[in-house]
């Protein structure tokens, strides 16, 4: 178990890079506290693996140290770093058992035959796959392999820290939740550091203490689900956590006017000095549609285009003056004919040039 | 209930079974035909029965050269493969050398037999040849054409020389295909180089690696040409393997149907022990499945 930092990372494929583009990774820092769940939440192509890799020392990082409890480990192997890593898509060792696969690393390492019988006996349940144990692992389905190459990392109680590269994606949905679920126990009864590569928000922020939400090689924001939910502090984490994701259009901010399109809205805080592009962005889930009557100054009319039923929620996709807004209302509430958008002065966030800005109360 | 027949299907078919007849059977019925018959020529064919193939079997030069056959086999196999996977493993797997160290693989390959056996034939002279030559400076006694040993040796030599190349072509385009994961894998799980061969690599090649133990033993077993190009099967019969001892028989004597019968044995022997061979490697690593559960 150890505290992983990561000191100014940055990686590039390309040997000899030239510019900025070249990048996979650029210019990463960060501290990884001993004992969090972390997700690492981003689109496909964001360099989250680059970065798993680097930090279990699969990959050796262009730029930087990477520091285990304040020891330099950035030259080191993985098996150094003892840190375990479980892949995308199962790994199992198809000549050998169940129980052979989950013993491997203990094998290697010279753990005592007794202690490995009695971890993997443990193991063996905690996945159940006990009445497998015994069998030639090839003939398995895929997510008892996936079982099997979690199995693998969280057998060894010793490691420094367990990264998941999307560890789910080939596995049922209802086994997911379960899995997930499985995982998230197991941190808390056995207190690793668990780092989860994901693309899938659902999965980060059911998963994960921290999320840290990445962008083309860059870390837009680390924060609670809360917070990432209420304070994205970029556009990008607004839009991308969230379902649907944060509303997002131009609009003007003079202290604590905004105007948009023919509109003035009265903000709950001001802003002064914003320079380059403005943007709004406010959850959908922070609108409310009503009738012109109850609108009055504030509401902006809405142009109706859909409505989805989610279970419990309905989302209504539509308009104001051309700018396309979504917003969740309850299952149970009319929708006016002729609807105003009334947006939570509270809740609109601010963003100048992509990045959020705190107003002055 | 009676079952529909679609018995238009046999027309698909028809074109394939002519030409196999055609190319396989027929001629193979001939070979039967002479088996069981003798002939003094002109035509004329007098009912044997089994008898060629019992004086085959009971043969001592028949023996001699299954001996002779077995024993080639096994050395081209103990050497071969090994050799063909040590050397698929350190070839490189991405890269400028790639394509370079596979065409210099493959080059032997592209060479006919008898060519091959032309090559080594004058190479191992002790006259003109570079390696006959070479060894006769050193003080060696070199001479493929007088010494049994050394008419061994060149042909061994020849043969690793000249398929090696087929085995490490083959583990090469197995081992490639093992994906990235699995490596990663076994450095988190902290196996060493050892293992990540006996548990990853081999078992992941396992079946190119029957293809290939199954051509080079079919192959080596059948072998005619280089021997008969190098030694003409000498010296005395030391090299004469079932092959060359056939066609001494069939073209050099005239003895149509021993020689008929013989290829029938041989070619039976061939079929058994590629059998052999198939079952043993299908079923190697096999015995710790539960028998309910079905294969993959």
């Amino acid at each position: 178990m150890a505290q992983i930092t990561l000191d100014q990372i940055a990686h590039s494929f390309d040997p000899n890079p030239a510019s900025d583009a070249d990048y996979a990774l650029k210019n990463i820092d960060y501290r990884w506290e001993d004992g969090g769940a972390y997700a690492l939440l981003g689109p496909s192509g964001c360099g989250k693996t680059t970065l798993l890799n680097i930090i279990s020392g699969l990959l050796t990082s262009s730029n930087g140290r990477v520091l285990y409890d304040n020891n330099d480990m950035t030259l080191l192997t993985p098996e150094q770093r003892n840190i375990a890593q479980v892949f995308q898509f199962p790994v199992i060792y198809d000549t050998m058992t169940v129980a052979e696969n989950l013993a491997f690393p203990l094998v290697n390492r010279g753990v005592d035959r007794s202690e490995i019988d009695k971890r993997v006996a443990e193991m063996l349940q905690t996945l159940e796959l006990a009445d497998k144990a015994n069998r030639r692992a090839q003939g398995l389905t895929a997510d008892e392999k996936q079982k099997i190459s979690l199995g693998r990392g969280l057998v060894r109680y010793d490691v420094s820290a367990i990264l998941f590269d999307e560890p789910l994606t080939v596995i049922d949905p209802h086994m997911k939740w379960q899995l997930r679920t499985k995982l998230k126990s197991l941190h808390e009864q056995l207190g690793h550091t668990m780092i989860y590569v994901t693309h899938d928000q659902t999965e980060a922020l059911t998963f994960a203490d921290k999320v840290v939400v990445m962008l083309e090689g860059n870390v837009l924001q680390v924060g609670t689900p809360e917070e990432l939910f209420d304070n994205p502090a970029h556009t990008f984490v607004g839009y991308f956590i969230g379902s649907p994701g944060m509303n997002i259009f131009p609009g003007t901010v003079s202290g604590k006017s905004l105007r948009l399109g023919s509109v003035d809205v009265q903000l709950s805080k001001g802003y002064s000095n914003l320079i380059g592009k403005t943007e709004i962005g406010i959850r959908p889930e922070f609108i409310t549609l009503t009738s012109a009557s109850m609108a009055g100054s504030q509401g902006m009319k809405f142009n109706l285009e859909s409505i989805e039923d989610v279970g419990r929620q309905k989302i209504v996709r539509g308009n104001i003056e051309g700018m396309v807004v979504n917003v969740i209302v309850t299952e149970d509430s009319e929708i006016p004919s002729e609807p105003y958008a009334i947006l939570d002065p509270e809740r609109v966030c601010v963003f100048q040039d992509s990045f959020l800005v705190s107003g002055d109360s | 209930m009676s079952k529909p027949f679609n018995n238009k299907a046999w027309l698909f078919v028809l074109p394939v079974f002519v030409l196999v007849a055609i190319s396989a059977i027929i001629p193979l019925m001939t070979v039967v035909n002479y088996s069981v018959q003798d002939t003094f020529g002109n035509n004329v064919f007098y009912w044997a029965g089994t008898e060629w193939f019992i004086e085959v079997l009971h043969s001592s030069r028949f023996h001699d050269a299954l001996g002779r056959n077995l024993l080639f086999s096994a050395i081209i196999l103990a050497i071969e493969i090994p050799l063909g996977i040590c050397i698929a493993l350190t070839l490189p797997k991405k890269g400028f050398w790639v394509p370079v160290c596979l065409i210099l693989m493959a080059l032997p390959l592209l060479i006919p037999w008898n060519v091959v056996g032309t090559i080594w034939q004058v190479f191992g002279r002790a006259d003109i040849g570079l390696l006959g030559n070479t060894l006769m400076k050193l003080g060696v006694d070199y001479n493929y054409a007088t010494n049994v040993f050394d008419a061994w040796a060149t042909i061994i030599v020849m043969d690793v020389w000249h398929w090696t190349s087929l085995v490490v072509l083959l583990c090469y385009a197995g081992l490639v295909s093992i994906p990235e994961a699995y490596y990663q894998a076994a450095r988190i799980d902290g196996a060493s180089k050892w293992k990540v061969f006996r548990y990853i690599q081999l078992p992941k090649i396992k079946r190119v690696l029957l293809i290939a133990v199954l051509l080079r033993f079919m192959d080596s077993f059948m072998i005619y040409t280089e021997p008969f190009v190098l030694t003409g099967g000498g010296p005395g019969n030391s090299t004469t393997f079932l092959s060359i001892d056939l066609v001494k028989t069939a073209i050099g004597q005239f003895d149509l149907g021993p020689a008929a019968a013989m290829s029938l044995i041989y070619f039976l022997i061939v079929l058994l022990l590629s059998w052999v061979f198939y079952t043993i490697m299908e079923n190697y690593g096999a015995e710790k499945q539960d028998p309910r559960v079905e294969q993959d």
